[in-house]
């Protein structure tokens, strides 16, 4: 039997009931995704892992097929349509801007965005929406300093990265359309950055395309637009999402604001915890026959993996439906696993813990002030306004 | 002369970056990762991977140097 896939409600953070049942059934599960071809399920932690880890499976190869998605559109040819070497190429390249040491650096930068976005939001008063002038600033303002963008841009690249992201709301032919209307966007940046080099990262990968040819054009500038709509909305949507978490845990809540040294450890928690994805994309399909649990997973065969669920398997956590602040260091996969890893973990860590800081020490009596609403057409969850009073 | 590779076990995730990378250097064994050599002729690339590593897990060192991560 085939499952019609996503499960999760977009509605909330919850995790859909289906993936008990999936993580109950031996084996995987086969899926129907929204577009596509079937798909196998990962919903434990361990064959999430090894698909993810193993180089038997291939991203590049989901190129020739009809790739199992939840978009009409299909984004092809950047960083996660890749297999090393040519992603390892593409990510070093990119990576030396992500490090943690680097990013450890901007850590006192992104604390003082932060304590501004928060005294704005106090001299406007309340109730406000914690989306718009917090969650989606600080990151924004963050990404847009390190790659070279110009934050006033912000409108215009939100609908590119909101449609990037959509479900729904665009066909196929929206789709590239709005695609290349960022690409041409960034391609006046790369042009004026030619002219007019700074110290940023959009600068270091033109001088890596001019002056050793590391990459193409189309590579640079999907780079950047790729950075640009990475870099942003999932810490967006995680910063408010987190609250929304923590107001379900008062207990919680009450003991980060006493001891706020326990912030670091929650956030690698709460991204354990909090299933971000409305469903699962990116399939991995087998190079060869690949045993996966119970299944072998035929060569051609690909599958997709549902991290959130993945992340509250109870063969692999302790009270794994438990947010515990205070848990020892787990493994989780909410920055992913294997060669796609995420580049910016490092930099949404700084953001998270930097945002739950800030906030939690400046308004100790922040709580929501009205109904959220939800983002109910994107690839991750999320609020799209969220009031708030403290 | 030959550089010296560690692999700190007690904050590796075992994300796998190094592997990916340098398979010719790193391993994945289990849940950690894990230098093939402790050893190994100086490269860049096993610069890259101490610079990746999402936990810094990694050192590579040139006698008492710490070469990389890098600055």
């Amino acid at each position: 039997m085939t499952a019609t896939y996503p499960f999760n409600e977009t509605g909330s953070l919850d995790l859909d009931d289906a993936y008990r049942e999936a993580q109950q059934t031996p084996g995987m599960i086969r899926v129907q995704l929204p577009y596509g071809e079937p798909a196998w399920l990962a919903t434990r932690y361990a064959d999430a892992r090894l698909v993810l880890g193993d180089q038997r499976f291939s991203r590049a190869a989901a190129g020739d097929r009809d790739e199992p998605r939840m978009q009409a559109g299909r984004l092809t040819g950047g960083i996660l349509s890749m297999d090393p070497p040519g992603h390892t190429r593409l990510r070093t390249l990119v990576a030396k801007a992500f490090t943690v040491r680097r990013v450890e650096e901007m850590r006192p930068r992104v604390r003082e965005i932060a304590a501004e976005l928060v005294a704005a939001m106090v001299r406007k008063g309340a109730p406000a929406d914690l989306v718009d002038l917090f969650a989606l600033p600080l990151p924004v303002a963050v990404i847009c300093e390190l790659l070279g963008v110009p934050v006033a841009d912000r409108p215009k690249f939100r609908v590119w990265s909101d449609n990037a992201l959509s479900t729904s709301r665009l066909t196929a032919d929206e789709f590239l359309a709005s695609r290349e209307e960022m690409r041409d966007y960034m391609r006046g940046l790369i042009s004026s950055h030619r002219e007019q080099p700074a110290d940023d990262l959009m600068s270091a990968l033109i001088d890596a395309r001019d002056s050793a040819d590391r990459l193409s054009e189309l590579e640079l500038v999907d780079l950047c637009a790729g950075i640009l709509v990475a870099g942003h909305e999932t810490t967006a949507s995680q910063i408010p999402n987190f609250l929304v978490t923590l107001f379900d845990h008062p207990d919680a809540l009450a003991r980060l604001r006493a001891e706020p040294e326990l912030i670091p450890g929650a956030v690698e928690e709460l991204l354990r915890f909090v299933p971000l994805g409305a469903g699962a994309g990116f399939p991995r399909y087998a190079t060869e026959d690949v045993r996966v649990g119970d299944v072998v997973v035929r060569a051609g065969e690909p599958v997709v993996v549902a991290i959130g669920a993945a992340n509250r398997d109870a063969l692999r956590f302790t009270d794994a439906d438990t947010l515990q602040v205070d848990r020892p260091p787990t493994q989780h996969l909410g920055f992913g696993h294997g060669v796609h890893h995420c580049l910016g973990a490092a930099l949404a860590r700084v953001e998270l813990q930097e945002a739950l800081r800030v906030l939690l020490a400046d308004l100790p009596n922040l709580h929501l002030a009205g109904d959220i609403e939800w983002k109910r057409d994107l690839i991750v969850r999320g609020p799209v306004t969220m009031p708030v009073g403290w | 002369m030959t550089w010296h590779v560690d692999i700190d076990k007690t904050v590796c995730i075992g994300s796998g970056m190094c592997a990916a990378l340098a398979p010719e250097l790193f391993r994945l064994d289990d849940d950690y990762a894990e230098p093939v050599a402790a050893e190994i002729e100086p490269t860049d690339i096993a610069l890259d991977a101490a610079d990746q590593c999402p936990t810094m897990a990694i050192t590579v060192r040139d006698g008492d140097k710490e070469v990389g991560p890098r600055p």
